[in-house]
């Protein structure tokens, strides 16, 4: 027995009626250590996390941790065997308190009357180990999503867990909360805790972890000690092949003197005085900290929310949009950042979900005509390549990236002049999102406005020819060519003085 | 080509509509075996008269569900609009401009409720639960509690909507069918329906979408309203009598028929052929427990068990999903049905 390893799974396989989800998979985690877990959407993530998890039990293979057999029947077997997990989005009661969410289902009490001061106390001592800067008392509801999930590591911490599984945790923080849980989980390593780190980001799986494991549809492919190896290797590993160039070429022909749109002293709720242009050939990135406003900006532009006050001009005429549909009628559109909720019709089929946004384009005297929407549906599933079982099946079957390309043809058959994504790849895996990335690139030659607003670094960075940096609701500067860098970008969406940042425009 | 008609046969019978029909002629050809009283004209026309009226209500409820929402006045906006043209009657005042008044109130109670829950943001759980006391207190108010009789004072022409036949099929019935095959049309094909399944579906994407929300929402209460009010009318003509107490409860009634009939409670899914198929299925069996000489103290207990089964055999056929459900197995349908394309 290798008293080094903390979970030793060895060929598991699991099988849903129909599919072989994972097929002999390895996973070795040492004690103390923070492990990765890479994998394009669908490589079996989750599901091996699942089964560790105690969620649904494999059908083959076998798992060690802690020296022991381990099969968890339930989540409670996995949780008192020492693993917690920390799902992506995250379960926790929003009308309790902190304190009384870390200690669920074990309030401390006195007379079978709840132990309020203990718990308050016992709380904040764990809290305070987490360096977090709240009380205990405060109502889950009124935490950021960063403290939340500080709450939930809080809950796994009291719970001496052995092993720490963070599934996508960083997909909703900010870079500088990102950099905070990372000390926590720091912390945890050199108290012996190790961390199973599932995500997307390279950046942060080679910032944080020790060695990585790579899936591929349901495989296991390799793992690897991070400090021998590239993000390249980890890209290579989990798509099969090399994927080239990470982001397509920029614009080559911007027409300097062709305003798309201008926006001049726009104003609303959670922004002030912004004014900035997109030129006809460009992709205009909007950067900044979550919160400062990026997205409010856009939906005041479209008429999705009310503004205050601002002149918008398309193509040099001014426009006044009311409601959403008018900025629709003239060519705007906007593509939001949560596709689940405010998205998708999830349970409607992907050819109702295409037609959504142009009726018109599909009825005639006011009736729709199935021939033409699923001949206008198929045209942009071809168009994008999107990977369907087929027309009439609930959009929910798809995978994120092919989800996105089916809102963004939605979009498309209104025959936009101006694309506005926010968070175009957001929770979709490496392949899908460069296809995204070529495509905007596409739009964009074909003389399409493009704007995107991302929290990613690298993709505004890989993706855009001109970055509008936002702090706090202002616009703290813009950034093009060679001064759009990471640091340059830091700077300015936390409020650093403009002279700080170099090139400034 | 022997694929093509597999295909369309797996279509066809993976529909809720399908099934419920399928129990219905089960349900028929037991109780006519059993009673063949079941068959004869008279109870035909008994069951088509109270699927009428009932099922008005349920194609009100199926589009509410649809659109994610609920409707609990449909049966006391009945009785109000019902109290209110016959007191008009009373009055001298001529049967059809008291009708027309009548519709008047229907539409200021349905552009309340849609008001209230667009524009204010209102639960139209509570909403409509409010509306429900609100309309069956303005027909207590009214008629001072107990029911007028407006013997003498109807015109012929009136009451021959809710009393008449034709061919030996009841008007009424002819008028249930005519507007159970209008809103089937309109919500299946009609662009201003879609947006009624967008909404319900996810009400953030569908504002998102470019649709007006508020005024699709509006639009449905005003509709829904103004098929209750039709229902009071014509429950006046049939009658002879204005009662407050008309349709108490029928909003139960209606909302089961459209759950048996595959209408989703979350809202995006769901039609009015299900419902109208579920309208029938509760008939038939309440009549057919009637023709058993089973107590009519029973018809209540087995609604809520037939209820309760449907939706329990749907969520254990849809949890493990492509497996076919248990009816259909039962009719040896299973092995026609495969994957499941929205329909």
């Amino acid at each position: 027995m290798n008293s080094a390893l903390l979970l030793e799974v060895k060929d598991l396989s699991k099988e849903f009626p129909g599919t072989r989800a994972l097929n002999n998979v390895r996973l070795d985690v040492r004690r103390g250590e923070v492990h990765g877990l890479c994998g394009e959407n669908g490589a079996g993530k989750s599901t091996l996390m699942n089964i560790v998890g105690g969620v649904f039990p494999a059908t083959g293979g076998s798992m060690i941790f802690d020296g022991k057999a381990f099969n968890p029947r339930n989540p409670k077997d996995s949780q008192d065997s020492g693993i917690s997990f920390v799902h992506q989005e995250l379960c926790l009661c929003p009308h309790l308190s902190a304190a009384e969410n870390i200690f669920i289902g074990r309030l401390p009490n006195k007379g079978g009357k709840i132990n309020f001061k203990k718990l308050y106390e016992d709380a904040d001592a764990v809290l305070q180990t987490l360096d977090a800067n709240f009380s205990s008392k405060t109502l889950v509801s009124n935490l950021t999503v960063s403290e939340q999930q500080l709450v939930e590591i809080a809950k796994a911490v009291s719970l001496n867990c052995k092993l720490l599984i963070l599934d996508e945790p960083t997909s909703s923080l900010t870079d500088k909360e990102t950099v905070k849980l990372f000390q926590v989980v720091k912390e945890l390593k050199k108290k012996g805790i190790s961390t199973l780190f599932i995500s997307h980001r390279m950046k942060e799986v080679f910032e944080i972890c020790d060695r990585v494991t790579v899936l591929k549809d349901g495989s296991y492919v390799g793992c690897m000690n991070i400090s021998e190896i590239t993000h390249e290797d980890v890209i290579r590993a989990m798509v099969g092949r090399d994927l080239g160039e990470l982001y397509p070429d920029k614009s080559s022909k911007i027409e300097e003197d062709k305003f798309l749109i201008k926006v001049e002293n726009l104003s609303g709720d959670g922004f002030e005085n912004i004014g900035f242009t997109l030129k006809k050939g460009e992709i205009l990135g909007f950067a900044g900290l979550v919160g400062a406003g990026r997205s409010e900006v856009m939906r005041g532009l479209c008429g999705i929310d009310p503004i205050k006050s601002g002149e918008i001009y398309l193509n040099g005429k001014k426009q006044r949009f009311k409601r959403y549909r008018d900025a629709v009628k003239k060519g705007i559109c906007y593509l939001t950042e949560d596709r689940k909720n405010s998205g998708l019709f999830l349970q409607m089929s992907i050819a109702k979900n295409i037609a959504s946004a142009n009726l018109e384009a599909v009825s005639k005297y006011g009736w729709i005509v199935k021939n033409r929407e699923y001949s206008m549906s198929e045209k942009y599933v071809k168009a994008l390549s999107i990977k369907i079982p087929g027309l009439s099946y609930p959009i929910s079957n798809l995978s994120g990236g092919n989800q996105q390309k089916c809102l963004i043809g939605k979009w498309l058959s209104t025959d936009p002049k101006v694309i506005i994504m926010d968070e175009p790849t957001r929770g979709i895996d490496v392949g899908a999102k460069r296809e995204i990335h070529n495509l905007l690139r596409v739009l964009c030659e074909q003389g399409v406005g493009v704007i995107i607003v991302s929290s990613e670094l690298p993709e505004i960075i890989g993706v855009a020819d001109r970055v509008a940096v936002m702090h706090e609701g202002k616009l703290a500067g813009f950034l093009q060519g060679e001064n759009i860098s990471e640091e340059n970008i830091m700077k300015l969406a936390s409020g650093a003085s403009l002279s700080m940042a170099s090139g400034v425009s | 080509m022997k694929n093509k008609v597999m295909k369309a046969a797996k279509t066809v019978f993976s529909q809720r509509e399908v099934t419920v029909f399928l129990i219905i002629v089960l349900v028929v050809v037991v109780t006519s075996i059993i009673q063949p009283k079941f068959l004869n004209t008279n109870n035909m026309r008994s069951i088509a008269l109270s699927v009428s009226v009932d099922g008005l209500f349920a194609i009100g409820l199926t589009m509410a569900l649809i659109l994610g929402g609920i409707e609990l006045s449909v049966g006391s906006v009945a009785a109000m609009t019902c109290v209110i043209t016959g007191y008009l009657a009373l009055q001298g005042v001529n049967i059809w401009v008291a009708c027309i008044a009548s519709i008047a109130s229907g539409l200021v109670v349905g552009l309340f409720n849609g008001f209230m829950i667009s524009k204010i943001g209102l639960p139209p759980f509570i909403v409509t639960l409010g509306m429900e006391n609100l309309a069956r207190g303005m027909a207590y108010i009214i008629t001072t509690g107990s029911p007028l009789s407006v013997s003498g004072y109807l015109s012929q022409s009136f009451r021959y909507f809710a009393t008449g036949s034709v061919f030996g099929i009841p008007v009424l019935f002819i008028i249930f069918i005519v507007i159970s095959a209008v809103a089937f049309i309109f919500m299946k094909y009609s662009k201003t329906c879609r947006n009624m399944y967008y909404v319900g579906s996810n009400e953030n994407a569908a504002r998102l979408s470019g649709i007006n929300v508020d005024r699709v929402k509006i639009g449905v209460y005003v509709t829904i309203a103004l098929i209750s009010t039709l229902a009071g009318i014509l429950s006046l003509a049939r009658f002879n009598v204005a009662t407050p107490e008309l349709s108490k409860g029928a909003e139960t009634t209606a909302i089961s028929a459209a759950v048996i009939g595959g209408t989703s409670m979350t809202g995006g899914s769901g039609g009015v052929l299900g419902t109208v198929m579920g309208i029938f299925l509760l008939k038939i069996v309440n009549s057919a427990l009637v023709m058993m000489n089973v107590s009519v103290y029973w018809q209540e207990f087995v609604q809520g068990a037939i209820l309760v089964l449907a939706v329990t055999i749907d969520y254990l056929s849809h949890r493990k999903s492509g497996k076919p459900s248990f009816i259909m197995k039962f009719f040896g349908l299973d092995k026609l049905v495969g994957a499941k394309p929205e329909t």
